[in-house]
């Protein structure tokens, strides 16, 4: 047994975090700026913050990811981190050329108290910044919020730091797609292509995190959203943002700073938010939905028909972060299955009350919780097994132990491929999670089928 | 060790149409701003020596600058991740927010075997934090880290538990110390601290020396226990990745020699609190775990010496050695023995990949030892180690030993304890005699000696210390070696360059790399990464020949 010291018995826990559901800030903010074309994430702190956000994002990806710090010392820990981020500001510039530098702080930088608007402003006046470069900044404590709120605060940099209204309307409706894979981003700027619905989605790591080998590595690839584009959202017709907790922020101060009104959606996973996606964006836009959309949702309803038996009431432990989980869990319910226990690391009123509703039907006792670790997902499974474990690659050591069918899902997915380049959003999306947990599914049942009853159709 | 560089390897490097890396190093330079040139002019050296016949000094194990991509991280992951994460029986517990804690959760490799110890604790599938709060940081954490404590010793009932601080716990001032003594009084059982917030020293180097000083502080010598066995020797530097530290194993024990503990691949904190008892101290990460042999020599008079088990010629070198050392002929002759049995196979795989690999130029920039290490192994392939360096080495990782005397300690090393180390009233014994070491010095086995990178690699190579990206950039646009060896950050940019990209750090999902059985591993992999078809794809027929065929243009 891999995790052989969790016991059954589930004792509350106030002070210890065992094998938590959640991480940092700051990886959130690096995630998001990456999405920003031309831009070199940077982090205020140690470098050691810097090293682990690289290695888990490049491992989630397999692609590199570029990022700088401030490196800072016992000295710069105590006198404070502005020589740091002035010199590293200078050397970004000369060497690495980016067109923008998105600057997130971390613990340490925060519980010193860096004032970063003041550091960058200094380097304005002192010439560190070239003519048309840009420095933008997030505040990322890692002791507050979780990767998730970083992801969130730097998207909403974006909108502080850019967006301008241009005095009327410019015919394009902005999209902050939330948390979302490369692959995804592309999908739903599809699916908008296809409603012709001209859009700017912000971040976009198409491009970016899921880049081609051509034997020439660019520093900066093709992908990303631009600064004009960001300047241009200030002029939209309206914001759709995707996942509350992820681009919730950034859509309001986007109203707020630009009167660009905005509709906060779930993530578009599965076929009940999938609708209340396209639907928003087709009012919000004043256009049809075209048949080539309205067939994609036929088919994603045409597996659900056909392949009913092997759904209903089968039971599923979800872990992974709120936005997600929300959308996932209405998608299983939607199709008869029953998620019984949902659980993420990141704390969250509102995702509690909505996987209450979502689950309310369910004729089977739902464990939820928001701000818990993955020992209690594991007590719980062990408590009241499932047929179908959902969550990032963690879960594959309680998978193992437990002998249960197991789906990557989530962030960080760190030994497999496929999520870059395959959406799990929108009605595509849905089709390959399907296909996912029948091939999960039915494995087990060829696996452990008796030489009898095994079958060739199913 | 000269005699380790062929004619061959030098004839490549002094060929008139080579590019001579001194231009390479004036390119570099003369894209960085005055500031940053000055000091990476004394971290980029072309390997030459001196009319004396010495080396250039390197600097090293300086602070990285700002804005520079190095490769480098932190205190705490040098301290919990590196030296204490591979152990497998004892809660190691993060006291600060989640990220460090998250990032360091089994992501090294390291592998262990629970079966082979009574109790089977194995707690390195778990990652154990206080997931520090904005309360915390403002109150203070200590009232949070007891409970987390008491937390963990109610449910696990763990034999040990150690807490590792992290960058703001030093910034508000938690007593870490001071909690872990009152709690180990309170539950009986061992439980102590790191001070290895994230900001200390320069890099993960500075972790390495607090873990060390821990481990000897609170575990080595705990347990008095004289075990059974000849030729009694711990393997320092040695965490198991990729399963390297069971083959090492399973060649030592086929020789004869018992291994009393391993610091730390596949080991449990009951090896540590017996290692004392043991007649010699072999180090492989010599970086890593170097303030510990000394330390042990000092208080209990285990003699050390420096080996290397990575490649064959290693291993055999490394062998002999320590035959040489206990000087007795059943030892010496089952030496022998065992190396010619192990040889063939290895000879045999060298054959088979020379042909495709023979000349070929390899770069690699690692660790504290590895990108040492590894050098042999690329020549027994017929490779070329052309240029190589340390993410966070200091001067005698490169130099040798013989620079220690004249090291300065500035602020950055200063705020790393350095303990204070007695001779053990009761336990010090020395294992050799002053006249048995003379003697040994002259049959040529030097003990406490580490000669450095620098030392094994022909004039003309280039060494860098703390590789920044844009230096990587720079060597391999130049040189287009055959591979570049380097970690998980580096990976995917050096493939994206059509180079085939071996991870030294975690071995990508390979290994074991170690011993003999290791080495005919890595030949192979080496020859699969570089002979891939893949590298034959990267251009689209369209890319090749972008002319229109005239017959089905439209006119």
């Amino acid at each position: 047994m891999l995790l052989r010291h969790t016991p059954d018995e589930i004792k509350e826990r106030k002070s210890l975090t065992v094998n938590p559901a959640k991480t940092c800030q700051p990886i959130g903010a690096m995630y998001a700026a990456l999405g920003i074309h031309g831009c070199l994430p940077h982090s205020h702190g140690s470098q050691g913050c810097y090293a682990y956000h690289r290695s888990t994002l490049t491992r989630h990806y397999k692609e590199p990811v570029m990022a700088a710090t401030s490196s800072f010392t016992e000295g710069a820990s105590v006198f404070g981190g502005q020589s740091n981020l002035l010199q590293a500001i200078d050397n970004i510039f000369t060497i690495y050329k980016p067109d923008i530098i998105a600057v997130h702080t971390t613990c340490l930088s925060e519980t010193i108290g860096d004032d970063l608007p003041q550091i960058i402003g200094k380097a304005q006046v002192t010439g560190k910044i070239p003519e048309g470069k840009f420095v933008i900044h997030a505040n990322t404590p890692s002791y507050v919020g979780t990767h998730v709120t970083g992801f969130a605060n730097m998207t909403r940099a974006m909108v502080d730091y850019f967006a301008e209204s241009n005095g009327h309307k410019t015919e394009q409706i902005n999209i902050i797609p939330g948390w979302v894979e490369p692959s995804d981003m592309h999908e739903i700027k599809r699916i908008a292509a296809e409603l012709e619905v001209p859009v700017v989605m912000f971040p976009d790591t198409e491009n970016v995190l899921n880049g081609p080998q051509t034997g020439k590595y660019e520093m900066f690839p093709k992908g990303g959203v631009t600064i004009d584009e960001l300047i241009s959202t200030g002029s939209s017709q309206g914001t759709i943002a995707l996942g509350g907790l992820a681009s919730g922020s950034a859509a309001k101060a986007l109203d707020t700073k630009c009167k660009v009104p905005c509709e906060i959606l779930d993530l578009p996973i599965g076929i009940k938010a999938t609708d209340r996606f396209v639907d928003a964006l087709r009012k919000m836009a004043g256009v049809n939905v075209p048949d080539t959309i309205t067939i994609e949702r036929g088919q994603l309803l045409d597996i659900i028909t056909d392949m009913q038996a092997y759904f209903y009431h089968k039971k599923v432990a979800l872990v992974g972060d709120p936005d997600q989980l929300i959308s996932l869990t209405e998608f299983l319910v939607s199709i008869d299955m029953m998620p019984i226990h949902i659980l993420t690391g990141t704390r969250d009123k509102n995702f509690e009350k909505r996987i209450k509703k979502i689950t309310a039907d369910i004729p089977h006792e739902v464990n939820i919780a928001s701000g818990k670790d993955m020992m209690l997902f594991h007590q719980w499974v062990k408590n009241d097994p499932v047929d179908l474990l959902m969550g990032n690659t963690y879960v594959k050591y309680i998978a193992r132990d437990e002998d249960i069918p197991f789906i990557r899902f989530g962030f960080p997915i760190l030994d497999r491929v496929g999520h870059s380049y395959f959406p799990t959003v929108c009605y595509r999306g849905g089709i390959r999670i399907l296909e996912k947990i029948l091939e999960a599914l039915m494995d087990r049942i060829d696996r452990d089928s008796t030489e009898i009853a095994f079958d060739l159709v199913m | 060790m000269e005699t380790l560089i062929n004619e061959f390897e030098k004839n490549i490097l002094n060929a008139d149409d080579f590019i001579k890396p001194e231009k390479v190093k004036e390119e570099i330079l003369s894209r960085y701003p005055p500031k940053v040139a000055r000091k990476k002019s004394k971290q980029i050296v072309v390997n030459r020596k001196d009319a004396e016949n010495k080396h250039l000094e390197i600097q090293a194990n300086v602070r990285t600058i700002p804005g520079i991509i190095s490769q480098r991280g932190c205190c705490y992951a040098g301290c919990k991740g590196v030296v204490m994460g591979p152990t497998r029986d004892i809660i190691n517990l993060t006291h600060g927010p989640i990220g460090c804690g998250f990032y360091s959760w089994l992501t090294r490799r390291n592998q262990t075997d629970p079966s082979t110890t009574p109790d089977g604790d194995n707690y390195m599938p778990y990652c154990f934090s206080t997931d520090m709060q904005e309360r915390e940081i403002i109150f203070g954490g200590e009232k949070k880290l007891k409970e987390a404590i008491q937390e963990a010793y109610d449910i696990f009932k763990p034999k040990m538990i150690s807490v590792f601080s992290t960058c703001p716990v030093g910034l508000i001032g938690d007593d870490v110390h001071a909690v872990t003594k009152e709690m180990e009084e309170k539950l009986g059982i061992t439980i102590f601290g790191f001070s290895c917030e994230g900001y200390k020293g320069v890099s993960q180097s500075a972790g390495h020396h607090v873990a060390n000083n821990g481990l000897f502080k609170h575990i080595i010598g705990q347990d008095n226990t004289v075990k059974e066995g000849d030729y009694k020797v711990n393997l320092l530097g040695e965490y198991n990745i990729g399963g390297d530290a069971f083959e090492i194993e399973r060649i030592l024990t086929k020789c004869g020699i018992t291994i009393i503990s391993t610091f730390s691949g596949n080991s449990s904190v009951d090896f540590f609190a017996n290692s004392h008892t043991a007649d010699l101290n072999l180090i492989m990460c010599y970086r890593s775990i170097n303030y510990v042999a000394e330390m042990m020599e000092k208080k209990y008079g285990i003699p050390w010496f420096k080996i290397n088990f990575l490649s064959a010629g290693g291993m055999s070198r490394s062998l002999r050695k320590i035959a040489q050392y206990y000087g007795d002929q059943k030892l010496i002759d089952r030496v022998e023995e065992v190396i010619a049995e192990e040889m063939p196979p290895v000879i045999e795989a060298q054959n088979e990949v020379r042909p495709r690999l023979e000349g070929k130029l390899a770069m690699m920039f690692v660790g504290g030892s590895r990108a040492h290490h590894y050098q042999e192994m690329f020549r027994e392939m017929g490779m070329i180690p052309f240029s190589a360096g340390y993410e966070f080495a200091h001067r005698d990782d490169y130099e040798g030993r013989q620079v220690l005397p004249n090291l300065k300690v500035d602020a950055d090393s200063r705020n790393i304890e350095e303990l204070l180390v007695e001779k053990d009233p009761e336990r010090y014994n020395p294992r050799i005699s002053e006249k048995e070491l003379e003697e040994m010095e002259k049959n040529g086995i030097k003990l406490k000696d580490y000669a450095g990178m620098m030392d094994e690699m022909p004039d003309g190579t280039i060494v860098i210390d703390d590789i920044s990206q844009f230096e990587t950039e720079t060597l391999i646009n130049t040189y287009r070696p055959a591979v570049f060896c380097a970690g998980i950050k580096e990976k995917y940019t050096i493939q994206k360059f059509g180079i085939p990209m071996k991870q030294l750090h975690s071995y990508d999902t390979g290994g074991p790399y170690a011993g003999y059985r290791g080495a005919i591993n890595f030949y192979h992999e080496i020859d699969r990464m570089v002979s891939s078809k893949v590298w034959e794809h990267l251009q689209a027929p369209w890319e090749k020949s972008p002319e229109l065929a005239a017959k089905y243009a439209f006119e």
